[in-house]
């Protein structure tokens, strides 16, 4: 009987880690797949783009397994509500990245190569704020005292996506050979994926409360 | 009758339930960890055996403070008890029904007359302190160890959670059982010495004595507390006084179960005394204080904030209040009971100054000179007596619960008809046989058929370096005065 308690406690763990490295796994694919737009090779964009729906679709699902648990077997009772939260908002990530890649897809923005590693830069730090997310949420399930480790490189992360943001807009609105109406097109898009570091940052926000709740 | 008289424990016994059930799985039930209808009825099921198996202990203890020989009595004693908690609980106080126990017995004692064993007291009120102390200082040592080992074995979430889950089961089955042991005197002790009940044998697999079987039906109506009436209060602990997580819950529920089970414990005695350690008395202590305390325990090692010192403050207030006012609502109902309802509160213990008691006074080294002068008289109460002795000499306390023991009068008969209604698995053959030996003689004093037996054989004498042994034969010889007493 013990073994098969401590079974399902672990099939819980397992799920919750699959769920985040779906997220982490989805932050590899948008580099890949802006990475592919930029370099013009829209076939291997679209392939990511797939894979990507396919991983939202994965995600979405876990997490739902996951909330009908939390509340089926009543696990971490005072907590639980706290961890449907935190499952939405990694989800709401997830499906950023989706976002992102599907506006590319549907707008098809005319991007410089000049403003290329700008772009590359900014996407960086988003995914990379997100991937700190994500081990501060692994390490909020095994380790509590390893999550503040993590927290703090997410805010680093978003205040240099703010700084690569700013810079790429003054250098798209200062350039005269664009339209304004292009200008304003490929701002949205610098916009767009900066959100996906403030994102990260409000989910850790959050944590910080999570944290004192969850205290032994 | 007596279904009757006893009613006033089985309610007392039902608010038991109602109340201290939430102390075990108030926490796991408020915070939804587990359901209250395993709870109830894991909670039901461990007191009733904790109070049959272990509850003779601390029932023992009451007895020692005052043995409430009439059914009428119990019954006011009970009463008072459980109107004294009430009351004290209406006003907002952690009070226990060990106080209002102790108080209603010893306003019993006062309006009979009957001397306080204050040896017995002060063994009671220190294990009343003691208890919310030990509770603190285990949950703190139980905190320690518990987050450790989550740190050191990196304990994720999930896994915590199944093992508060079950651990919470775990520490309140042993906290119930507990609870039951340590408790169940408060509920059914008073009505002990005059159970009509006799000792039933079940094909010879297992007996429950007379003391058991009240037990049982006390054991009883606490379970049915639990289930009818201790949902609500478990809601209160464990969303509204205790707002703690789940792991702290576990580790006071697990401090709270071993301070009772300390107190409740003979096998523990035992052990103790057989290995030669100083023993732990057993002594019903509360159930509410102990969780307070192992709560604050945990509260101190976090710091200290958030500790409710009013309900520390509210724990002292409870300890000096509650025996003082079911002392006094006892004292008053026995008043009314007796002389308005016509009741017999209780059976006069008389003493009478024979030559035989001032013989053995004497060989104790106490001076008898005024003593000789109260030859041959006879006093209703110990409190007369008492009072009479106190006219004539001064005594130390000791000497005078020598003189009271060696002048109580208890006349007894030894009858073949009567030996054969012990137990031969409990008595020695050896020891029925000495019985048999002083077959017809007739005994005014206890003491003086305790001096006959042990002249005759080893096995009625009390060996002062073996504590278990001495104890047990104490019981026997319990039973041989209630068995051969005559009027």
């Amino acid at each position: 009987m013990k073994s098969r308690i401590l079974k399902n406690s672990k099939e819980t763990d397992r799920q919750f880690d699959e769920f985040l490295d779906n997220v982490s796994e989805a932050g590899v694919l948008f580099r890949e797949a802006t990475e592919n737009y930029f370099e013009g090779n829209l076939e291997a964009f679209e392939e990511k783009r797939n894979k990507m729906n396919d991983l939202e679709h994965r995600g979405d699902a876990l997490r739902r397994t996951l909330e009908h648990l939390l509340y089926t077997k009543t696990l971490v009772p005072e907590l639980r509500g706290d961890i449907m939260e935190l499952l939405e908002n990694m989800d709401a990530l997830l499906d950023h990245y989706k976002a992102v890649i599907w506006r590319f897809d549907i707008e098809h923005p005319d991007i410089l190569p000049e403003f290329h590693d700008d772009f590359r830069e900014l996407i960086a730090s988003g995914v990379n704020a997100v991937e700190c997310t994500v081990r501060s949420c692994k390490a909020f399930f095994s380790e509590i005292d390893e999550t503040c480790n993590h927290m703090h490189k997410v805010i680093f992360w978003e205040t240099e996506g703010d700084i690569v943001s700013t810079r790429l807009q003054k250098r798209i609105f200062r350039n005269e050979s664009l339209r304004l109406s292009h200008k304003r097109h490929i701002r949205d898009f610098v916009r767009f994926i900066e959100k996906i570091g403030d994102e990260a940052e409000d989910v850790i926000d959050r944590f910080s409360i999570y944290i004192i709740k969850r205290a032994i | 009758m007596f279904l009757f008289f006893l009613s006033s424990g089985l309610f007392l016994g039902w608010s038991l339930g109602a109340n201290d059930a939430a102390n075990v799985f108030g926490t796991a039930v408020g915070s939804q960890m587990i359901s209250f209808k395993r709870a109830a009825v894991l909670c039901g099921v461990f007191v009733i055996l904790g109070a049959v198996i272990s509850g003779a202990g601390t029932s023992d203890t009451i007895g020692k403070l005052g043995t409430v020989n009439a059914m009428a009595g119990a019954f006011i004693v009970a009463l008072a008890a459980a109107v004294s908690v009430y009351l004290m609980t209406v006003l907002g106080y952690p009070v226990s029904t060990s106080q209002g126990i102790i108080g209603a017995i010893i306003g019993w004692n006062l309006f009979t007359g009957t001397l306080i064993d204050y040896t017995s007291l002060t063994k009671i009120v220190s294990s009343w302190i003691a208890c919310p102390i030990l509770a603190a200082i285990f949950s703190m040592i139980l905190y320690k160890l518990v987050v450790f080992c989550i740190k050191t074995f990196k304990i994720r979430m999930f896994k915590l959670d199944t093992l508060t889950r079950y651990g919470l089961i775990i520490v309140g089955i042993f906290g119930a059982y507990s609870l039951g042991a340590n408790n169940i005197a408060n509920v059914m002790g008073v009505f002990v010495p005059v159970s009509p009940f006799r000792d039933i044998s079940f094909m010879g697999i297992f007996s429950l004595t007379s003391a058991q079987q009240l037990f049982l039906i006390g054991g009883i109506t606490i379970a049915i507390g639990v289930i009818t009436y201790s949902k609500r209060v478990m809601m209160t602990v464990g969303t509204g006084i205790m707002k703690i997580s789940p792991v702290s819950a576990f580790v006071a529920v697990w401090a709270h179960s071993i301070v009772l089970f300390l107190f409740a414990s003979q096998g523990l005695e035992h052990f103790l005394i057989s290995h030669g350690l100083p023993s732990i008395p057993l002594v019903p202590v509360s159930s509410s204080q102990a969780i307070v305390g192992a709560v604050i325990g945990i509260g101190l090692l976090k710091g200290g904030k958030g500790i409710r010192w009013k309900t520390v403050g509210g724990i002292s207030v409870g300890w000096v209040v509650t025996p003082l006012l079911a002392a006094l609502i006892s004292f008053i109902s026995l008043f009314f009971f007796q002389n308005v309802f016509q009741q017999q509160t209780y059976k006069p213990v008389e003493y009478i100054v024979s030559a035989a008691a001032i013989e053995r006074i004497e060989n104790q080294g106490i001076p008898t000179d005024k003593l000789k002068g109260m030859l041959g008289n006879k006093y209703s109460s110990a409190f007369q007596f008492n009072k009479a002795l106190k006219e004539r000499l001064s005594l130390r306390l000791d000497d005078t619960s020598f003189i009271m023991e060696s002048t109580e009068y208890h006349k007894m008969e030894i009858t073949g008809a009567a030996i054969r209604f012990l137990d031969s698995k409990w008595f020695t053959e050896e020891q029925i046989k000495a019985l048999e030996k002083l077959d017809g003689q007739v005994f005014i004093h206890t003491w003086m058929m305790d001096e006959a037996l042990a002249g005759i054989s080893p096995s009625w004498r009390i060996k002062k370096d073996d504590r278990l042994f001495s104890r047990r034969l104490k019981e026997k010889i319990d039973r041989i005065h209630d068995l051969f007493h005559t009027r």
